[in-house]
């Protein structure tokens, strides 16, 4: 640590919403970098992939600006990422929000992104408890059932349930946080979810601090 | 489980707060992200910005003012007003927002709804629906008739032929991720939300529906989600001339048995 502040690279494919998960890291205490290509991760002490939108064209997007590979080899290395929203989906193997029905994904976890079933709203919008399956560091401080701010209609299903942080429940219980390593994963926004989400985040900071020590 | 959401709404011209009535005397309130971080902290689930700023030169200001807002207050933030094409949608997203109502442009170019929804996806479109009651017509027979309501644009001033639970329909095919419902008949009157509107899209639309119009008191925040099957509530005035705070509104909801977010800051 030596008192400086964590470097946090936010990775930057198109429409995510980079304005605000770059101010809530700065608020949780790191400077975040915006990163959109290769050479914006060097010096850096984690990765956030943040998103919202369709699994399909944002590989497209990742892939164009030449960051698959980089944050491939990131998180085999690894290093701390956190993935929020479509980013946590992104880690699994494939989705079914394709234009096709199948679209490829980056196959850091086992699993696949379906569509929520039984969801009495459909998108899943809005503030939804988060329910520990195990105590983790992510959750410090942070009261089990806290609301966090969803908003998405495709969840990924972990092959692997021993990745499982938390459960949400719409309609069916669903993985609504995940931890494998250094890689974390949140379907909920944090950079959204007031004074949770800060927690949370100074919380991954406290990881990856922790880890780089 | 799903909390119903409190909104508080926050009508902006030329990058302030502004309080008036049928967009005629208008007085400065303040910074919007100022008061958006007070609501916020106040226990407010989401903040909508009208943008009500009447020429087009104005608009560059509200993309100032997103990005202001979502450096301080950590919620999510949805921009109505002013934005016709995905590339001006873009803009708002990527300045802060997560989502952009449109209402006006919706009627006059449907598609919009749809291209935005391919190029952000679904959950940042919401199509916001102003609907006046269409009188009843005379005799028996029409007294039993359900109620009916038609969609009106430019601030409720010009009608449209379109039937409001046919256009909230279609407006999710085409690609909304939800509705803001107004009662026109309601909105500025403080006599609570039409809940026979809600009810009659709510029952017909798998997105959530966010009540507006008419808001008095915390009851009526009740009425909107019990008898109007809403999602969300959103209210302006009585948040702004602080007649009830929004931890009281919530606090209603909860001893009604509706699961809400109750924050630790909120107090009372």
């Amino acid at each position: 640590m030596s008192g400086s502040r964590l470097r946090v690279a936010v990775l930057d494919y198109g429409a995510a919403n980079m304005v605000s998960m770059s101010q809530a890291l700065v608020s949780a205490g790191a400077d975040a970098v915006v990163a959109a290509g290769p050479s914006d991760l060097s010096g850096v002490d984690a990765l956030v992939v943040p998103g919202v939108g369709a699994a399909a064209p944002a590989m497209v997007h990742l892939r164009e600006r030449g960051l698959v590979e980089p944050l491939l080899e990131w998180v085999r290395a690894g290093k701390p990422c956190l993935g929020i929203c479509l980013g946590y989906q992104l880690f699994f193997d494939a989705s079914d929000e394709g234009d096709a029905g199948d679209a490829p994904t980056l196959g850091l976890l086992a699993g696949r992104t379906v569509a929520l079933e039984d969801a009495p709203t459909l998108p899943h919008i809005g503030w939804n408890s988060v329910e520990a399956v195990k105590p983790h560091p992510l959750f410090e401080g942070i009261a089990d059932g806290s609301y966090f701010y969803f908003v998405h209609s495709f969840v990924p299903v972990p092959a692997d349930k021993s990745v499982v942080v938390a459960r949400t429940t719409h309609g069916r219980p669903f993985v609504s946080a995940v931890a494998s390593g250094s890689l974390y994963g949140l379907q909920f926004h944090p950079e959204k979810s007031a004074a949770a989400g800060h927690r949370l985040l100074v919380n991954f900071l406290g990881l990856v601090a922790g880890g780089a020590a | 489980m799903l909390a119903r959401r409190v909104i508080p709404c926050l009508d902006v011209a030329n990058g302030r707060v502004v309080k008036g009535t049928k967009f005629v005397d208008l007085t400065d309130e303040g910074d919007p992200a100022e008061l958006a971080e007070r609501y916020a902290r106040e226990g407010a689930d989401e903040i909508v910005f009208l943008d009500i700023t009447a020429a087009p030169e104005g608009r560059g200001t509200m993309l100032e003012v997103v990005r202001r807002t979502a450096s301080r207050a950590f919620v999510p933030l949805t921009v109505g007003g002013g934005v016709r094409t995905v590339t001006e949608m873009r803009d708002v997203l990527r300045a802060g927002a997560d989502k952009v109502s449109f209402n006006t442009a919706a009627v006059a170019d449907p598609d919009l709804l749809t291209d935005c929804a391919r190029k952000f996806g679904s959950q940042a479109v919401v199509c916001a629906i102003d609907a006046r009651r269409l009188p009843a017509a005379a005799g028996n027979a029409a007294e039993m008739a359900p109620p009916a309501w038609e969609v009106v644009t430019h601030g409720g001033r010009q009608a449209t032929e379109l039937e409001a639970v046919a256009w909230a329909v279609r407006t999710v095919e085409l690609g909304a991720g939800e509705l803001l419902v107004t009662s026109m008949d309601r909105d500025g009157t403080r006599s609570g939300f039409d809940t026979e509107l809600l009810r009659a899209i709510s029952s017909r639309v798998r997105v959530p529906v966010i009540a507006s119009g008419g808001a008095a008191g915390p009851g009526d925040f009740v009425a909107a989600v019990r008898d109007g099957g809403a999602d969300a509530v959103l209210a302006a005035s009585i948040f702004h001339r602080r007649m009830h705070s929004i931890a009281a509104v919530k606090a209603a909801m909860a001893a009604a048995g509706l699961p809400v977010r109750i924050t630790e800051e909120a107090g009372s």
